[in-house]
C-alpha cells in the first residue's frame, strides 16, 4: 500500500485518498494549530469551501487537506500559525 | 442649529456627520446601502501625506492627520484598526530617486516631515525589501485604518452626538422653498418616495457623486477611475510601513487614461498583506483583469521577493471618484443654498475625510475653515454664464 509521512508517522493511503481522508482514516483529528489562541483544528466543510484543513505539504504551507490527493511519499507536517514564521521581521 | 441631511454613508459622510452632530446640527445621514458599501470599503485605509506634492491637497492632508490623529485618541484605535506606521518610498532607479529627493525637499518646505533613507538603512526599514534599491524617504505621518470600521466608528460617534442613520434610503431629488434654499430631499424607501425635511445636504457619495449632484439639480464632475487590489494569505509581521515606489506619486497625478500600475504594499492588523495599486478609467466596469492582476503581482515581488512564496486569497476592485482637475470639491453649492458637496477625493478619501468633514462644518456654521477653502469650492465647476 501506498503510504506518506505525517510528523515522521507512516500513513497509508488507497488511491484517489485527499490527505484529510487518508489522516481521518488513520485516526488523526488534527493537523493546524491556529496563529491566534493556538487552537487545534483538522476537517471541518470537507469540500474545499471553509480552508480550516490547512497543512503544510512538502514545505508549502495552507494546502487544504481535503483537496489535496495522497500521494506516495509526500511529507506532510503539522501547520504552525501562518506556515510563514520565517519570514516575519 | 439646521437640519442637515448627510448622503452616504461612507467614511466622508461619516466624517461629515461626525463634526456637524458635534457642532449640535439634528444630522440624518441616509444611504441606498451599508456603511462604507460604495467607495470606502474598496480601498486600503490609506492615510497618506507622503504621496501629495505641496499644494492645496496637501494641506488638507496635512489637517486630517492630524484629524485622524485625535479621532483615533478619542475613539479608540482599536476601533479604527489605526496605526501610525509611516510610509517607506523607495526609488526602484537612481533616476526616481533623484526626483523623489526634489519632490520630498517640497513637501518637508511645505510642512511634511520627511526623512531621507540611504540604501544601507532600507533593510533596517524593511527586512524584507529586495536588495540593491538606491534609496528611498520614510515620512513618519503617514497612517492607516480599517476603512469600513473608521466609517462605522465615525458614525457611532455622531449618533452619541444625536446623529440618525438611515439605510435603504436612495436620494430622488431636492425640494425648495419659494425664495430658493433647500427645504426638503425626495428619497425612495422600500419602493415609495418620501420627503425629508432638511435646511442643509451634503452630498457624499464618493464615486457616485456625480450622479446624486445631478439628481439634487447641482451637478458636479465627479468620474470613477478603477483599481484592483491583491489580498495574501494571512503572514506573520512581514511587511512594516506603507511601502511603496515612487512611480506611484506620478501615476495618482497623472491625466492619463489608460492602466497606470505602481507598487504599494503594507500590512494589516488581520495579517493580509494588500498590494496595490492600479488605475484605469473604463467608466463603471467592474471586471477583473487578469493582464492588470498579473503586472501588478510581478511588480510586488520585485520590490518584496518573497512574496513570490506567498498565496493571494482573493482581488477586490473598486473605483477611486476623481475629478478633472484632481483636486476633491468640497462647499457650498453656488447655485443652490443649502447644498453642499464633499465627493471627488480619488484614492485619497479615506485620508482626507476628516479635514473634509471638519470643513463641511465649519463652512455650514459660517466659521472660517483651518485650511483655504478656495480651491475645493464647487463654484470651480459652475460657468459665470449659468
Amino acid at each position: 500500500m501506498a503510504t506518506f509521512t505525517f510528523d515522521g508517522r507512516t500513513i497509508p493511503f488507497r488511491p484517489g485518498q485527499s490527505v484529510g481522508a487518508a489522516l481521518i482514516a488513520a485516526g488523526i483529528y488534527s493537523w493546524r494549530v491556529t496563529r491566534v489562541g493556538a487552537r487545534p483544528r483538522g476537517l471541518f466543510c470537507g469540500i474545499g469551501v471553509c480552508f480550516d484543513c490547512l497543512v503544510t505539504i512538502d514545505g508549502a504551507p495552507n494546502q487544504r487537506a481535503c483537496r489535496a490527493p495522497a500521494a506516495d511519499g509526500i511529507s506532510v507536517t503539522t501547520q504552525r500559525g501562518t506556515g510563514h514564521d520565517d519570514l516575519a521581521v | 442649529m439646521a437640519r442637515v441631511l448627510v448622503v452616504g454613508a461612507g467614511v466622508v459622510g461619516a466624517a461629515c456627520a461626525y463634526f456637524l452632530a458635534r457642532d449640535g446640527h439634528e444630522v440624518t445621514v441616509v444611504d441606498r446601502g451599508p456603511v462604507g458599501a460604495g467607495t470606502t470599503s474598496r480601498g486600503e485605509g490609506n492615510i497618506l501625506v507622503s504621496d501629495k506634492s505641496a499644494g492645496p491637497e496637501l494641506a488638507l492632508a496635512l489637517r486630517s492627520a492630524e484629524l485622524w490623529r485625535r479621532i483615533a485618541e478619542r475613539l479608540g484605535a482599536d476601533a479604527l484598526e489605526w496605526e501610525s506606521k509611516g510610509g517607506l518610498v523607495v526609488a526602484a532607479t537612481d533616476e526616481t530617486l533623484g526626483a523623489l529627493r526634489e519632490f520630498a525637499t517640497l513637501q518637508a518646505a511645505a510642512g511634511v516631515w520627511c526623512e531621507p533613507v540611504e540604501p544601507g538603512n532600507l533593510s533596517g526599514y524593511e527586512p524584507n525589501l529586495a536588495p540593491g534599491l538606491p534609496g528611498g524617504v520614510f515620512y513618519p505621518g503617514d497612517q492607516q485604518v480599517q476603512p469600513v470600521r473608521a466609517a462605522a466608528a465615525l458614525l457611532y460617534a455622531a449618533r452619541v452626538d444625536g446623529a440618525t442613520v438611515r439605510h435603504g434610503v436612495e436620494v430622488l431629488g431636492v425640494r425648495r422653498r419659494s425664495d430658493g434654499p433647500v427645504r426638503s430631499v425626495e428619497c425612495r424607501v422600500d419602493g415609495a418616495v418620501v420627503e425629508i425635511d432638511a435646511d442643509a445636504v451634503v452630498n457624499a457619495t464618493g464615486t457616485w457623486g456625480g450622479d446624486v449632484s445631478a439628481r439634487i439639480g447641482a451637478p458636479v464632475p465627479v468620474l470613477p477611475r478603477r483599481g484592483f487590489i491583491l489580498v495574501t494569505e494571512p503572514l506573520p509581521h512581514v511587511v512594516r510601513h506603507k511601502v511603496y515606489t515612487a512611480d506611484y506619486v506620478s501615476n495618482v497625478a497623472s491625466g492619463a487614461a489608460g492602466l497606470e500600475t505602481s507598487v504599494v504594499v503594507e500590512g494589516t492588523r488581520g495579517g493580509t498583506v494588500l498590494i496595490g495599486a492600479s488605475r484605469e478609467r473604463v467608466g463603471f466596469d467592474t471586471a477583473i483583469s487578469y493582464p492588470v492582476l498579473r503586472t501588478m503581482a510581478a511588480q510586488a515581488v520585485r520590490i518584496f521577493p518573497f512574496l513570490d512564496r506567498v498565496s493571494l486569497l482573493r482581488v477586490y476592485t473598486g473605483f477611486r471618484p476623481y475629478c478633472p482637475d484632481h483636486l476633491p470639491v468640497i462647499g457650498a453649492d453656488p447655485r443652490i443654498a443649502g447644498i453642499y458637496h464633499a465627493c471627488g477625493h480619488e484614492g485619497a478619501g479615506i485620508g482626507l475625510a476628516p479635514a473634509t468633514g471638519e470643513m463641511i462644518a465649519d463652512l455650514l456654521s459660517d466659521r472660517s475653515t483651518f485650511v483655504p477653502a478656495e480651491p475645493f469650492s464647487p463654484a470651480r465647476f459652475v460657468s459665470e454664464a449659468a
